[in-house]
């Protein structure tokens, strides 16, 4: 019994920790940072998507080929980004 | 091999015991999200090269979207993750009712998401903001207004139709947890859904600063 209340306060800590990120992001979105709007916006969100990936779906304390698993669809996910962005970014210096 | 895996009426024939079947079905299921990863990743890939190349037009048709529907929505979904977490709980505690009471609560907290959804849609082709014959919008951005609503309707839209998918699979869940299928040893299937269904609200949780927030 004290397993599950710890673990019901445990998951009740990470959804709220998950609401407060997301006031924190639609308030900052109403300041303009400038060129440090698309970066703030993304680490929250990165941020929110970890703490859903090591406690919700408890990557925790699981399995080390789990994280390898999920780490390796994020990794080529960042390459795909890197790789696409890479070639746009700098299409006007070849023309 | 714990004695209760040998004879637990659970374990396939191909397992070792209840643990290794566990663990096979929570890897099978993350390789599966692993695809669903490139799967949505394409998009949001797509969404930053046609953001890139037409910074204006996309800033625009942000500000289209309404901001206090998708942070209500951003909060139901996040909701129905926590009983989501609690119904996959119940699973390991082998109590069928809560994980009943939990999956019926995701189903609702899921259904209201889609409700809302369904809701900002509507407004949307109220408002001629659907690409294609139905786009009225007369502003100085239009071209790219409607490239932002390609991706906003397809996104968005191929985002619900994993939710209702999960719909499916919860009611599938209720069902086998009302013929008392699962026990303390055996909640797989739970679990594999509950992983399925947070991988979905992170989805959003990527699509909603990206689509309704960024320079609105």
């Amino acid at each position: 019994m004290d397993e599950t209340t710890n673990y019901r306060a445990q998951s009740v800590r990470i959804f709220l920790a998950l609401m407060v990120l997301t006031a924190v992001t639609v308030a900052v979105s109403y300041v303009n940072l400038g060129a440090l709007n698309l970066p703030v916006a993304l680490l929250i969100a990165c941020t929110k998507a970890g703490l859903v990936l090591v406690y919700f779906m408890h990557l925790k304390g699981n399995l080390r080929l789990l994280w390898i698993v999920a780490g390796s669809g994020f990794l080529f996910l960042a390459i795909l980004i890197t790789l696409t962005l890479s070639d746009y970014f700098t299409r006007q210096a070849v023309g | 091999m714990s004695e209760i895996g040998e004879h637990h009426g659970a374990l396939a024939h191909h397992f070792e015991d209840l643990e290794q079947q566990r663990q096979s079905a929570d890897l099978g299921m993350w390789i599966f999200l692993a695809t669903e990863i490139m799967f949505f990743g394409a998009l949001f890939a797509a969404y930053a090269v046609c953001r890139w190349m037409n910074p204006a037009g996309f800033s625009t048709g942000t500000s289209l979207l309404d901001v206090p529907l998708g942070t209500v929505n951003t909060a139901v979904l996040i909701g129905s993750s926590l009983t989501m977490v609690w119904a996959v709980q119940a699973g390991h505690r082998g109590d069928s009712r809560s994980i009943i009471r939990n999956l019926v609560g995701t189903l609702l907290l899921g259904s209201v998401f889609l409700v809302i959804k369904a809701l900002e849609y509507s407004h949307k082709f109220h408002d001629g903001l659907v690409p294609g014959s139905l786009f009225t919008y007369g502003g100085e951005q239009a071209a790219g207004v409607e490239m932002f609503l390609c991706f906003y309707f397809v996104m968005t839209g191929l985002h619900a139709l994993h939710m209702v998918i999960g719909f499916g699979l919860l009611v599938w869940l209720i069902l086998l947890a009302r013929r008392g299928r699962f026990t303390k040893e055996y909640s797989n299937p739970v679990e594999g859904v509950g992983l399925y269904w947070h991988f979905v609200d992170i989805v959003w949780i990527f699509l909603f600063p990206m689509l309704y927030l960024l320079e609105h």
